[in-house]
């Protein structure tokens, strides 16, 4: 195997939208539990009883920060597999078609598009308008599922989720209304976004929990047709032997998170205005994607005119400083923004998009370092810079 | 050197990396994602940028993608495409290496400050009287000097190939040696974003509308039916619905009257060949050429015919000193000198 020479600490990292770094708590409590609690949790003798009980006190733990029932949580491998057992899991139950915005990760879009459903369009701040939203669920008939995501990937627009909502209940009343949570973990009050919806996925690497686990939290009553079967570990909506560690660190994770949140969005939230004031006033080709003041706290998304993406990101990445553009493809080659597309943004601005993305360990250093990279990258490529 | 080198997941290119790395340069490897619909051959596959991407690690160099399919569908596949329904016959691999290979990566290593753009061709820079010239690869069997004859002075000063004084055996050999796994890889044959599977007409038939066609003989006699006119090629002999008798050729094709000539083998080979759209990369002096005796390819490892060249303008026309055989409108010829070797410019067939 390669061996780790760098220090993750000389990099400067603005990518946690991408993956956020485990947190030490996690991190601990997952080296104790996956060495000591090895036991199969859904075995019989005493061994089994005491990882079962560490899974139940974790999902008591996603509970409180959700607001919702233990018995409505469901963990996952991700926020892949929570998008893909939302969509897919409500149409196979029904039989019925899937609707979601245009702008939505790959995990949800990719679904609605295989099965055929309905891709709605968003206004030019990227979010899907209610009455439009009403609209479209108007002239359709048997509707399965809305999926309507809670924060963008990758501007970080927020989804006016409670309006949505009232038009799913009007329109589509038995429609499942999943959203996909996965960017708002670290920003938004998980509560207030689990009293608009019937389901609602995570993903635990976003806010600093184990890469390959997830949670799914789905409404007493609703029910879904499960992806994957087997032994029915997770109440037979989800099969697979528990991953005590992963479950538990997702869990400590998600605690720290939620406990964390206010003072990290206040501090957060200055560093990502100084960083898009510092591009946009010093880089003439440079604007901001989102109007001031909306979107979260996490996310500083720019777009520099007619400079390349791809030539940025290399300058960027030489000066060590790790953010990224668009979604990566199979290749590992950057695919156009869809949902920059979706928003209406010209051709010029998609090309030389750029995403800085916060988190629990972004410092005011890395943020001065991003905006002395990107004027640098910027007028190596042609840009007028001061 | 600060070298950005094209790898395209073959041999050629992995063994490249090695060449240069051992040369002490300071090596970035490149995978371009050209084509973004379905294939399984050529360079634009995910297997083969996986494969580009261990070589790199294994030779101890960084490796990127960079997206280029908006570019090539614009200047390799949508003129692909609008030659069958002209009726000329396209160059896909040199328009990917003149817009993409080229220009588009040299704009790009220029851009991100790397001192030369390597790719893994056979072909070679030389010095001739001072002034760099493109030549023919060592290993005359795998020679790509024509698919790259469009290389300006000035872009042969920024360009390296480093396995262009290699014999093929010699890179396999290398890469071998190396332990990269692309080492017995084949080579690529066909063109790269048409899928074996689906070929030819089955990459056409959405994008565009197939005639049928009569197939006449030399007195406009009907003599057959074709399905498909604009996939016929001059030289053809099969299917063209003319059942037994002679062996009959297609000697012209017309796609916009949607016609197809047949004749005797013995009209496919013409004294003149006119030629177009003419290119002297190297500010060559033309009336030293004019006139003169050169030697013309005119397929990717076709033969050359020696003719005599007249230059007027954009245009030249070819006297053959023997009968040759027809190449078909669209086609690049690329002029060689009398040595054979060092390339001196090229053009496009008219007629």
């Amino acid at each position: 195997m390669t061996e780790i020479t760098d220090s993750p600490r000389s990099y400067v990292y603005l990518d946690h939208a991408a993956t956020s770094p485990l947190r030490p708590e996690a991190r601990d409590a997952m080296s104790k539990y996956g060495d000591v609690m090895y036991a199969n949790p859904s075995g019989s003798h005493r061994f089994a009883r005491e990882a079962r009980q560490v899974i139940d006190e974790a999902r008591d733990v996603v509970a409180e920060v959700i607001g919702c029932r233990p018995g409505e949580v469901i963990f996952t491998s991700g926020g892949t597999e929570g998008a893909n057992a939302a969509v897919l899991g409500a149409t196979r139950r029904t039989g019925g078609t899937a609707v979601c915005g245009a702008t939505e990760h790959h995990a949800v879009l990719h679904c609605v598009e295989h099965i055929g459903g309905t891709v709605v369009p968003v206004t030019s701040a990227g979010s899907v308008d209610p009455d439009v939203m009403r609209a479209v669920l108007t002239d359709l008939d048997n509707v399965a599922v809305v999926s309507v995501m809670a924060v963008n990937n990758e501007t970080g627009a927020i989804s006016d989720l409670e309006h949505i909502s009232h038009a799913v209940r009007r329109q589509a009343p038995d429609a499942l209304f999943h959203t996909d949570a996965v960017q708002a973990a670290c920003w938004i009050d998980l509560r207030t976004v689990w009293a608009h919806v019937d389901c609602l996925t995570l993903s635990a690497h976003k806010f600093g929990g184990p890469k390959g686990m997830g949670i799914m939290v789905l409404r007493e009553g609703a029910t879904l047709e499960p992806l994957i079967l087997g032994g029915g570990q997770e109440r037979d909506r989800r099969s697979g032997t528990h991953n005590v560690a992963g479950i538990v660190g997702t869990s400590i994770a998600l605690s720290l998170t939620d406990k964390n949140r206010k003072t990290e969005v206040a501090r957060l939230g200055k560093l990502r205005d100084q960083l898009i004031s510092g591009i946009t006033s010093r880089i003439e080709c440079a604007t901001a994607t989102l109007a001031p003041g909306t979107g979260t706290a996490g996310t500083a998304h720019v777009c520099l005119e007619n400079l390349e993406s791809e030539s940025l990101l290399y300058l960027l990445d030489e000066a060590n400083v790790c953010v990224s553009a668009a979604s990566a493809c199979a290749s590992g080659a950057m695919e156009p923004s869809h949902v920059l597309a979706a928003m209406g943004v010209s051709r010029g601005r998609i090309k030389g998009s750029l995403r800085f993305s916060l988190g629990h360990t972004t410092t005011e250093s890395d943020v001065s370092a991003a905006i002395d990279a990107t004027i640098a990258a910027a007028a190596r490529l042609g840009a007028v810079t001061s | 050197m600060k070298v950005l080198l094209a790898m395209s997941g073959g041999v050629d290119s992995s063994a490249a990396a090695l060449v240069l790395r051992d040369q002490g340069h300071d090596v970035v490897g490149v995978t371009m994602r050209l084509w973004g619909g379905e294939s399984d051959t050529g360079c634009c596959s995910v297997s083969d940028v996986d494969d580009a991407r261990r070589v790199a690690q294994q030779v101890g160099i960084d490796h990127l993608v960079f997206n280029f399919s908006e570019e090539f569908n614009e200047h390799v596949v949508e003129p692909y495409v609008a030659s069958h329904v002209q009726g000329t016959t396209p160059n896909p691999c040199i328009e990917c290496n003149r817009h993409l290979k080229f220009d588009k990566l040299i704009e790009r290593g220029r851009a991100l400050g790397f001192d030369a753009v390597a790719t893994g061709h056979h072909a070679r820079v030389i010095d001739v009287d001072g002034t760099l010239r493109l030549a023919r690869g060592a290993d005359a069997a795998k020679d790509q000097s024509y698919v790259v004859h469009m290389l300006s002075a000035e872009d042969l000063a920024y360009v390296m190939f480093p396995v262009g004084h290699m014999q093929k055996s010699d890179v396999r050999e290398l890469a071998t040696t190396g332990g990269l796994r692309t080492a017995a890889k084949p080579d690529s044959q066909d063109v790269c974003f048409i899928g074996s599977t689906i070929g030819r007409a089955g990459f056409l038939e959405p994008r565009l509308t197939f005639n049928s066609a009569a197939v006449v003989d030399a007195t406009g006699t009907q003599v057959g039916e074709v399905p498909a006119v604009e996939l016929v090629t001059l030289g053809q002999r099969r299917g063209l619905g003319l059942g037994g008798g002679d062996k009959r050729y297609v000697v012209a094709v017309d796609v916009p009257l949607r016609r197809v000539v047949v004749g005797d083998e013995s009209e496919l080979f013409i004294s003149h060949t006119s030629i177009g759209t003419l290119s002297w990369p190297y500010s060559t002096d033309v009336s030293t050429i004019s006139s003169h005796e050169i030697l013309v390819q005119g397929s990717a490892h076709g033969e050359r015919s020696a003719g005599t060249i007249t230059v007027t303008g954009d245009t030249a026309v070819i006297a053959w000193s023997r009968p040759t055989r027809r190449i078909s409108p669209g086609q690049t010829v690329v002029f060689y000198d009398s040595t054979d070797m060092v390339v001196l410019g090229g053009g496009i067939v008219t007629e």
